[in-house]
């Protein structure tokens, strides 16, 4: 039987985009997809050894607040920081997984995980901030993958 | 004697970790061999069902008892 294929964009670093691709990819993996994740702009934050993923209600007026607090309070310094710490408490005390397991689960899957070259010029990343074990391509690489895939999202 | 061969405690676990934690124990059994999870999650109900007609392990019974589901794969 040929391996089905998965293919996912992510281009998003905030905490609530980080869970979409981890989850998919780990799961398709236990399925026994090949996954190839390529992570671009903002999703190669998702990439760092260093994980400080924030979550936000600003312009995501659909984000359940244990309080309904006004728009002008929520842009007050710290507000964010302590938003992404209350999501992170919930998510433990719920047993979601931490991005960083998930993505910890991804690897030892050997889901494939590329990173946009062209984003990490842009915004001058330090190489040695990501992870081992991914690879660098741009848009091309992607689709040599993606063009055989059964499944891609762009996320 | 048991009915199954190994066990696999996935309470407090939410999607998609009992599923992967499954696939884990499944991955280090022989085939045939019989893996018992019990978890917490209702959503696991549905994706235990999936996993087994995806994957060709087959789902010999899934029940509840007391808030806990009990579900058991036979290794492919």
């Amino acid at each position: 039987m040929d391996e089905k294929k998965l293919a996912i964009i992510a281009t998003k670093g905030s905490l609530d985009w980080a869970y979409p691709p981890f989850i998919l990819a780990s799961t398709a993996a236990a399925l026994g997809y090949e996954t190839q994740i390529f992570f671009t702009f903002y999703g190669l934050v998702l990439l760092k050894k260093k994980l400080n993923l924030q979550v936000t209600s600003l312009g995501n007026p659909a984000m359940p607040m244990p309080l309904p607090v006004p728009v002008i309070m929520q842009t007050m310094p710290g507000m964010q920081a302590m938003m992404s710490t209350m999501m992170k408490a919930k998510m433990k005390k719920k047993g979601v997984a931490s991005v960083e397991e998930l993505r910890d689960l991804c690897l030892e899957a050997e889901v494939k995980m590329v990173a946009c070259e062209m984003t990490v010029q842009l915004f001058d990343f330090n190489k040695s901030d990501f992870i081992d074990g991914i690879e660098y391509a741009g848009a091309t690489t992607f689709f040599d993958f993606a063009g055989d895939a059964d499944v891609s999202l762009y996320i | 004697m048991a009915d199954f061969d190994q066990e696999l405690d996935a309470s407090g676990l939410n999607c998609p970790l009992p599923i992967l934690r499954a696939k884990k124990t499944l991955n280090g059994m022989e085939s045939g061999q019989v893996l018992r999870i019990t978890a917490t999650d209702p959503g696991s109900v549905k994706d235990f069902e999936s996993f087994a007609k995806q994957t060709g392990n087959e789902l010999l019974d899934s029940s509840e008892e007391g808030g806990k589901y009990l579900f058991r794969l036979k290794k492919k």
